[in-house]
C-alpha cells in the first residue's frame, strides 16, 4: 500500500500544453505505471487535441468526466495557477497536486478559503509533487533515485527530498511514498496531515519528515507524533545558519517576528521523540540507526 | 519588496488612513521649503532607509525652527546611518520625510501579517505603541489583541470596535479607528502586501488619530499586477549582489563568512550552509541556481561569489534531478575557465548522469576536488579555506 496515489490513480495534467508541463507529464507517463495513470490534459482551447497520446479537454469537469480521472496536477503559470486550483475543487476531484512556484499569497489565501468544507486534498504549491516507487510519480523528481519499500518521507523542498531519498535507497531503505508539501507560506496539505496518513498505513514502517526555517507547521506536527504516532520519525530541519528576516530562496523560509527558527523546531522536534539529526548527509544513517536500534 | 516609510504613508492616504503632513526631500534647500509650506512650530525630520530603528540610530529628529530643520537636514542626509537591521557600515541616508510635529495624547500599535497556520490575515493591535512588536511579544503577549478577519466579509465594524476598546482608544475615536483599520486592511488585500505596521498609530492632544509611522513589504510573486508598486523600489537600499542575482534567475543572499556555496534547490542550498558550519566553517552566502542552471547561469552564480573580498573556498553541491550532472559539470568548469578561478573549488555532484559529471570534471585539468557526499563536501570545503 502506499498513501494518496498508487498504481491504479488516474491523473489529468493542468497546463499540459506548456513547455514545463509537456516535459514532466512525458516523464511521468514512462514511469512505473504511468502510461495507463496519466489519462487526460486540460487546456482551455484545445479540446480535440493530444499530447503523447493523451487526449486535451477543455475544462477539468470535461476531462473527468470523459476519462475518470481524480487527480490533478497542476504546471499552470502563476498568474493563473490558484484559479486551475479553485475548478479542480469546483470539479470535486480528490487530490491536487500544484507543481506551480510563484503564486501570489494573496491568491493561496482566497483559494484556501475556498476550500474549507470541500472534499479535496492539496499538496503543494510550489512543490515536487509525490511518488510511489514503482507504481506511479506525479511531479517532477527524478524517479530513477527511489526504491520501493517501507520509509515515508515528507517534506517541504524539492532537490533536499531528493537527497534524502538518495540516503535511504543507498542504505537499502525503499519508500512506501514521498511527498513534497512545498515551500510556500500558504499551502495545501502540511507535515501533519502527512504524517496521520504515514501512522494509518500498514505498509510504512518509519518516516523521515524534513523542515525548514519559516512558519509552525513542523512543530504542529511533532506535538501530535508525541501523543499520536507509533512509528519512528526522523527528522531535519534545513536552515540553523539561515540569518532573521531574509527569505532563503521559498517564499515560506523565512524566520520573521523571532519566530520559525531551526533550533526551537528541532528542540521542540527532539522533546516530541523525534530522532533529529543536525547533519543533512546522516538522515539515512539515522533511520538506520533507529531501525536497527 | 520593501518601501520607504514617506511611500507607504502615500498608499495609506489613499485608503482613508491620515497621516501628518509632510513631503520627501533629497536636498537640504527642499527640506526647508518643504518645513515653510507646512508652516507650524514643530517639525521632524525623518531619515528614509528600508531598515527600521532609525530613532535610535539618530536618524530621526524634532526641530522648533525651520533653520533648525536645514541643519538636522544636513546632518542627517549623507550619513550612514547604522541601527539594529542594518550592518555594521549602516546605510546611506539619501531621502529624508519632512513632517509637520505632531502634539501626541497616547501611541498605539497596529500591524497586519499573514497567519500561515490559520491562512488568513491577522490584524495585531496593542497598547504599546513604538515599541518593537517582537519585544511586545515577549515581554507583555497578554497586551496584543488578535483579530484573524474572515476574507468574505473582511474587517467588520465591530471587530475594530472591540480591538479598539482593548487597547484603549477612546470612544469619540472610534470612527476614526475604522477608518484607519478598515482603510489599512483593504490596502493590504488590494497591494498584495506581506506585512503592513502602523507603529505608532497615536492619539492627538485634539483627539484624532493619525499614523505616524508605516511600514509596508508587498508579496515579491504579486508584482507583475501592481506596476504602479514596482516604481517604488529603490534599488540603492538593496544588495548590489543580490539585485544582480535576481536579474540571472538567481536567488543569492550574502553572509558573513569566507565559504561560497552554489547548490541547486532551496532546501539544499540552506541545508549545505548548515553542514559547513557544522564542520567548522561559515558560509559566505545563500545562492540557488533553481531547477535549469545553464552554463550562463553558474558562470554568473561564480562571478556574484568572488565578488565577496573575504571567499576563501568554493563548494558546489548540486543533485541533479531534471538537471542533469553533466551538463552542470560542463557549466562549472566553462565557468571557472572563465572566471579564472583562484580558491580551492570543492565539487560534489550526485544524481542524474553522475559519473559522466565526475568524469568531465576530472578531464578538465581543473584543481577541482571531488567529493562524494554532503559530509566529504563540508568537510574538505572546510580544509581548504583554512589553506589545509
Amino acid at each position: 500500500m502506499s498513501i494518496l496515489i498508487n498504481k491504479d490513480t488516474k491523473v489529468m495534467t493542468q497546463g499540459m500544453t506548456g513547455k514545463v508541463g509537456q516535459f514532466h507529464t512525458l516523464h511521468c507517463k514512462n514511469y512505473a505505471n504511468g502510461a495507463n495513470c496519466f489519462v487526460a490534459g486540460v487546456t482551455p482551447g484545445k479540446a480535440g487535441q493530444s499530447y503523447e497520446g493523451i487526449p486535451i479537454f477543455n475544462s477539468v469537469m470535461e476531462a473527468r468526466a470523459q476519462t475518470g480521472a481524480t487527480v490533478s496536477v497542476i504546471y499552470v503559470p502563476p498568474p493563473y495557477a490558484a484559479a486551475a486550483i479553485d475548478e479542480a475543487v469546483e470539479a470535486g476531484l480528490e487530490l491536487v497536486i500544484c507543481i506551480t512556484e510563484g503564486i501570489p499569497v494573496h491568491d493561496m489565501l482566497r483559494t484556501r478559503y475556498k476550500m474549507q468544507g470541500k472534499k479535496t486534498l492539496l499538496i503543494g504549491p510550489n512543490c515536487p509533487g509525490l511518488i510511489t516507487p514503482d507504481e506511479i510519480k506525479i511531479g517532477i523528481m527524478p524517479g530513477h533515485i527511489h526504491r520501493k519499500g517501507r520509509i515515508g518521507v515528507v517534506s517541504r523542498s524539492g532537490t533536499l527530498t531528493y537527497e534524502a531519498v538518495w540516503q535511504l535507497t543507498e542504505l537499502g531503505f525503499g519508500q512506501s511514498s514521498c511527498v513534497g508539501i512545498g515551500g510556500d507560506p500558504i499551502n495545501g496539505m502540511k507535515h501533519l496531515s502527512i504524517m496521520k496518513l504515514f501512522n494509518d498505513d500498514p505498509e510504512t514502517d518509519a518516516v523521515v519528515m524534513v523542515g525548514e526555517i519559516g512558519g509552525s507547521d513542523e512543530e504542529e506536527c511533532a506535538r501530535w507524533i508525541k501523543s499520536n504516532m507509533q512509528k519512528p520519525v526522523v527528522g531535519f530541519i534545513a536552515g540553523i545558519t539561515a540569518p532573521p528576516g531574509k527569505r532563503m530562496g521559498h517564499a515560506g523560509a523565512i524566520i520573521s517576528g523571532g519566530q520559525g527558527g531551526a533550533e526551537d523546531k528541532l528542540a521542540v522536534m527532539e522533546e516530541c521523540g523525534i530522532h533529529i539529526t543536525r547533519n543533512p548527509a546522516e538522515m539515512g544513517k539515522m533511520m538506520k540507526h533507529v531501525l536497527k536500534g | 519588496m520593501k518601501i520607504h516609510e514617506y511611500q507607504a504613508k502615500e498608499i495609506l492616504r489613499q485608503y482613508g488612513v491620515p497621516t501628518p503632513r509632510g513631503s520627501v526631500c533629497f536636498s537640504v534647500d527642499e527640506a526647508i521649503a518643504v518645513a515653510q509650506q507646512l508652516s507650524g512650530s514643530a517639525w521632524v525630520v525623518k531619515a528614509q532607509i528600508h531598515a527600521g530603528g532609525r530613532g535610535q540610530g539618530g536618524g530621526v529628529k524634532v526641530a522648533n525652527s525651520v533653520q533648525d530643520v536645514g541643519t538636522l537636514a544636513g546632518k542627517i542626509l549623507g550619513m550612514q546611518l547604522v541601527t539594529h537591521q542594518t550592518n555594521a557600515d549602516g546605510q546611506l541616508v539619501r531621502r529624508l520625510l519632512i513632517e509637520e510635529g505632531v502634539q501626541i495624547a497616547k501611541e498605539y500599535y497596529v500591524g497586519m501579517v499573514i497567519d500561515r497556520s490559520k491562512q488568513c490575515v491577522v490584524l495585531m493591535a496593542s497598547s504599546e505603541g513604538g515599541m518593537e512588536i517582537e519585544a511586545v511579544a515577549t515581554h507583555s503577549p497578554e497586551k496584543i489583541h488578535k483579530v484573524w478577519i474572515n476574507p468574505s466579509s473582511g474587517l467588520i465594524d465591530a471587530e475594530v470596535d472591540a480591538v479598539a476598546r482593548h487597547i484603549g482608544i477612546p470612544n469619540a475615536a472610534l470612527a476614526q479607528a475604522r477608518a484607519c483599520l478598515q482603510g489599512l486592511y483593504r490596502a493590504f488585500v488590494e497591494k498584495d502586501v506581506m506585512l503592513a505596521e502602523i507603529n505608532p498609530l497615536v492619539l492627538t492632544m485634539d483627539q484624532n488619530l493619525l499614523a505616524l509611522d508605516a511600514k509596508i513589504n508587498f508579496d515579491s510573486n504579486a508584482l507583475f499586477r501592481h506596476p504602479e508598486i514596482v516604481t517604488l523600489r529603490d534599488l540603492d537600499e538593496e544588495n548590489p549582489a543580490e539585485i544582480e542575482a535576481s536579474e540571472f534567475g538567481l536567488s543569492y543572499i550574502s553572509l558573513d563568512g569566507n565559504i561560497g556555496c552554489l547548490v541547486n534547490g532551496a532546501g539544499l542550498a540552506m541545508a549545505t550552509m548548515d553542514i559547513i558550519k557544522l564542520y567548522g566553517g561559515m558560509p559566505a552566502n545563500f545562492l540557488d541556481v533553481g531547477g535549469g542552471a545553464s552554463k550562463e547561469k553558474v558562470t554568473e552564480a561564480f562571478k556574484l561569489m568572488l565578488r565577496n573580498p573575504n571567499l576563501r573556498a568554493i563548494l558546489v553541491n548540486i543533485f541533479g534531478g531534471i538537471m542533469k550532472c553533466d551538463v552542470i559539470a560542463e557549466g562549472v568548469v566553462a565557468a571557472a575557465r572563465e572566471v579564472h578561478l583562484k580558491v580551492p573549488l570543492v565539487v560534489r555532484l550526485e544524481g542524474t548522469n553522475v559519473d559522466l559529471g565526475k568524469e568531465i570534471l576530472a578531464e578538465s585539468g581543473l584543481p577541482i576536488i571531488s567529493a562524494g557526499d554532503m559530509a566529504d563536501a563540508a568537510a574538505k570545503v572546510v580544509a581548504a579555506a583554512k589553506g589545509e
